[in-house]
């Protein structure tokens, strides 16, 4: 990864922090689907980082939105269940030869199918975990699992737009 | 030893995961006891700082139902004052310290505020500085919105009515039977009533206001309407009362926050009879 991939990566990451601060805050569609769409910025960073950075990385990501959304600790400890476990299940669900050494897996690189199993399931352990933080006690089982899956389709449709919008097809960002 | 090192060193990103995870929850667990100190939040100077820039630019566009609010407020103030003014034929005697107000006010601008998870929190544009102190009652015109919990030299936050951790002492205005409010987490316009008694006689439409018990909120300050009663489920012996609160949390700009001055007092004579003060 060279200085300049560097730099837009964390140009992106700012980006999204910002987009997801500002505008994303109080936004729930019918009440029940948040849009997590800062996790872009995790789930394309390439193969090429290790687990422990990764975890580190989101670690402080998650940490500075829960400052922001008054709920400490909750996003922190979904986005660290996110880093790590993003790497094992990148291996597990990438085909046989493994992916290019620097290659990332966003959805110009590895196509729409294999973008939409590899994202959301990431996705929905995300925000099952945040969900189940948040509505200890008081949610029912159920209401859990349905706002972890409409959050989850929400932000994955939010990932989608972005990079359709956003990206060019060759190279990345 | 060389194999333990090792086999450490082969999981070493596992445990790295369960420390972070630890961390977290730790975080999660100490922020959310009522009693305990906020280490990190909103009230922290720099956080504070950028969301009262975003609340500079979105209640720009609140302004006009803002101000259509003031006034309506000032002119029910007006009208109060005129019946308090002595006559110019009588006189008023100073009769004895009960009458002495024991409740001061001071307002604040919210610059965030948040509805959609179980524990929401305000943040509000007003710190120690300005003589905020942790426990104050948050209300507005509309009806009371929560308490304050953690200040700093300039921000404090509070405690938003749909906080499931919140407990606020009530009672129902026609029949003085009192109870506790508490959001269920569910709906954010509607609180539950609870701990009122079976016989009572409950109707939809009955209006719900602070019962002034404890040292927080005055009595008298709107809660909201009754719009449903049942009998509780899980205990048969109480009623489950559904408030729809008269506050609309979407559109917070400006609260009153209020300080008793003989909280002190109340508190230590609490404390000496070893009872635990409800909010």
């Amino acid at each position: 990864m060279n200085i300049r991939n560097l730099i837009s990566y964390g140009l992106l990451i700012l980006i999204l922090g910002l987009v997801q601060i500002l505008f994303l805050k109080n936004l729930a569609v019918f009440g029940h689907a948040f849009g997590f769409v800062y996790l872009l910025g995790l789930l394309i960073l390439p193969s090429t980082i290790r687990t422990i950075p990764l975890m580190l990385i989101a670690f402080c990501l998650g940490f500075i939105l829960d400052v922001f959304f008054e709920t400490i600790g909750m996003h922190t400890a979904a986005a660290t269940l996110f880093a790590f476990l993003k790497p094992i299940w990148l291996k597990a669900a990438s085909p046989t030869g493994g992916f290019d050494e620097a290659e990332e897996p966003s959805l110009g690189q590895i196509g729409f199918g294999r973008y939409i199993s590899y994202a959301f399931p990431l996705l929905f352990v995300y925000a099952l975990a945040f969900f189940i933080a948040d509505q200890w006690g008081i949610g029912g089982f159920f209401g859990v699992l349905s706002k972890s899956f409409f959050s989850a389709l929400f932000t994955l449709i939010l990932t989608l737009v972005v990079q359709l919008l956003f990206f060019s097809r060759k190279r990345g960002i | 030893m060389l194999r333990i090192l090792e086999f450490l060193y082969r999981v070493r990103a596992f445990l790295l995961f369960a420390f972070l995870e630890f961390l977290a929850i730790w975080m999660i667990v100490a922020n959310n006891s009522p009693q305990g100190a906020a280490f990190f939040n909103s009230s922290n100077e720099l956080v504070g700082n950028a969301l009262k820039k975003q609340a500079d630019v979105v209640q720009f566009f609140s302004l006009a139902d803002a101000n259509v609010a003031l006034v309506d407020e000032n002119a029910s103030l007006k009208q109060e004052l005129l019946r308090l003014q002595v006559k110019p034929d009588s006189i008023s005697l100073a009769i004895d310290s009960t009458l002495k107000a024991t409740f001061e006010l001071k307002g604040a601008r919210v610059v965030a505020n948040s509805l959609r998870f179980s524990q929401n929190y305000l943040t509000l544009y007003k710190g120690a500085k300005d003589g905020i102190k942790p426990g104050m009652g948050v209300f507005n015109a509309q009806g009371i919105v929560g308490r304050v919990k953690s200040v700093s030299e300039n921000y404090s936050v509070a405690f938003s009515v749909l906080n499931t951790s919140l407990l606020i002492s009530a009672k129902i205005k026609s029949s003085e039977v009192f109870g506790s409010v508490q959001w269920d987490g569910g709906n954010t316009s509607e609180v539950q009533l609870l701990y009122v008694p079976r016989h009572v006689k409950a109707t939809k439409g009955d209006t719900v206001i602070t019962s002034g018990f404890n040292a927080v909120f005055p009595e008298g300050l709107l809660i909201g309407q009754i719009s449903k009663v049942e009998v509780n489920k899980k205990d048969p012996n109480y009623l489950a009362i559904t408030v729809k609160l008269s506050t609309d949390f979407s559109k917070l700009t400006y609260v009153y926050l209020v300080e008793n001055t003989q909280f002190q007092e109340i508190d230590s004579l609490y404390r000496q009879s070893d009872l635990i003060n409800e909010y």
